[in-house]
């Protein structure tokens, strides 16, 4: 029954896909977390005109399927003359969106940091600066954490959509084999398998995490 | 010396301070009581430049808190504030709790700052839970942490707002007995409190509050003993 075709050849060509994969999924989620932790502080401190027009686009990009957003973003990148790989393409789309719903993780967790917290540590003199730092970002990290572990694993998921601006990542790799192999059970198994091993480390951080700091309450 | 001129605050259409004016001398206690909403707590945060006001002004040594001018940051580091809600960092122990300010505000080194804190910690009885976090002290030992912690920036003067209101009865006198210690070492204080023997106690003037507006204030025995103002009549025989 594990009789195959599959050579050591294509395990890399898998392994490269999954390589891409991976790079795409850690360029996007450090840069839209990064932008996402702006965008939500902003949101937050801005006066209302400014604060509501950032909402508003980034809700077009939180609520467009993501291939809608690729699939034009290509197109528009092309017309404009701008010249982008398509692998910068995704990544600056994947990114845009990672951080529009990563905005919204981190107004939440910094809503959950009660007023008489900040009071306290404005009251000692900390500036704006010092209590965000020492006192809202840790307390916000805890409440966050568990939605942020959540996108990670969903924009690694996603980022197989990338195949549409002709990526070869592990999703579309495997599609490569498929068709030429015709073997779509071995072949599928070991690509979720990659899926999983990606996923599994970034998911066990969180709990570990978790478990760490309920040990202090 | 703390000056509070003519102070005017509202919450919208809210007026819940309606021309308030006391001079709180250097080393004095001063005692707020009042109704609930009476604008107590309003006064104490307005004084620490945390609400703004609408009219009047407050110095404090001389500096107007709420000019353009005054750099609050610095201006608090002299008043420490102790909240009637819990409001530990709850993700740092005691110990940190304690140091963070005198750290990152004030600058000090980390033997400094721990020295400072472990003397504040034991005289408000806390010298066992300096690696303990937040979460596993009675709110009794909150309040006492809390108030270590503004002590640790060596302020000119504390404010106290009902630290006691949320404590278990038990848990009250131990609380109250660390403010009786601060009373008794000098510190100058505005003690907003309903403790009435308490007040009594440690007080060189008590104040008493009603809609926005300072009624009554005077000597302990004066504002107990022989309340001139109507109010102050009710609200002492309401609350015993
Ligand atoms: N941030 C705020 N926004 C709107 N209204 C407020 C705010 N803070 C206080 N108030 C209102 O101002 C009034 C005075 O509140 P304050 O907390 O100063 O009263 P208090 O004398 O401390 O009462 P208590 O004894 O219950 O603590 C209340 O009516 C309260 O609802
Ligand atoms: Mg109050």
């Amino acid at each position: 029954m594990l009789e195959t075709d599959l050579s050591l050849n294509d395990m890399m060509f898998l392994a490269r896909g999954a390589g891409v994969t991976l790079l795409i999924t850690a360029i996007s989620v450090a840069g839209g977390t990064l932008l996402g932790i702006i965008f939500g502080v902003a949101r937050m401190n801005l006066g209302r005109v400014v604060s509501g027009l950032l909402a508003v686009i980034l809700d077009v990009f939180r609520s467009v399927p993501l291939l809608i957003q690729l699939i034009l973003a290509n197109a528009f990148q092309a017309i404009a003359g701008l010249g982008l790989q398509p692998f910068t393409t995704a990544c600056v789309v994947l990114a845009l969106y990672t951080a529009a719903l990563c905005s919204e993780i981190v107004r939440g967790a910094i809503g959950a940091v009660p007023t008489t917290t900040r009071r306290a540590s404005r009251s000692l003199g900390m500036t704006w600066t010092q209590d965000m730092t020492y006192v809202v970002w840790p307390m916000a990290l805890r409440v966050g954490l568990p939605s942020w572990i959540g996108l990670v694993l969903s924009v690694l998921k996603d980022s197989a959509l990338v195949f549409w601006l002709g990526i070869i990542e592990l999703l579309r790799s495997s599609q490569i084999l498929i068709t030429r192999l015709q073997e779509p059970m071995t072949i599928l198994l070991i690509a979720g398998a990659i899926y999983f091993i990606i996923s599994f480390p970034i998911a066990r951080l969180g709990g570990h995490l978790e478990r760490k700091w309920r040990e202090n309450d | 010396m703390i000056e509070v001129e003519n102070v005017h605050k509202s919450f919208g259409a809210l007026e819940v301070l309606k021309g308030v004016t006391v001079t709180v001398e250097k080393g004095e206690v001063l005692s707020v009581i009042g109704g609930s909403g009476s604008g107590k707590s309003t006064l104490l945060t307005c004084i620490n430049g945390l609400e703004t006001i609408q009219k009047g002004r407050i110095l404090v040594d001389g500096t107007e808190v709420h000019a353009k001018t005054t750099d609050l940051n610095k201006l608090r580091r002299h008043l420490g504030i102790v909240f009637q809600q819990f409001n530990a960092f709850p993700h740092l122990t005691v110990m940190e709790n304690v140091t963070l300010a005198p750290r990152k505000v004030l600058g000090m080194g980390k033997t400094e700052a721990r020295d400072i804190a472990v003397q504040q910690l034991e005289n408000v009885g806390l010298g066992d839970k300096l690696d303990v976090y937040p979460g596993r002290l009675s709110g009794g030992q909150q309040q006492r942490m809390a108030i270590a912690r503004a002590l640790a920036m060596s302020p000119d003067y504390m404010l106290l707002d009902e630290v006691t209101s949320a404590l278990d009865p038990q848990l009250v006198g131990e609380v109250l007995d660390t403010l009786k210690m601060l009373a008794d070492k000098g510190m100058t204080m505005i003690v907003v409190t309903h403790e009435m023997k308490f007040a009594r106690q440690v007080s060189d003037r008590v104040a008493y509050f009603h809609k926005g507006i300072l009624a009554e204030i005077g000597p302990p025995e004066q504002i107990f003993d022989a309340p001139q103002n109507a109010e102050t009549k009710t609200f002492l025989s309401s609350v015993g």
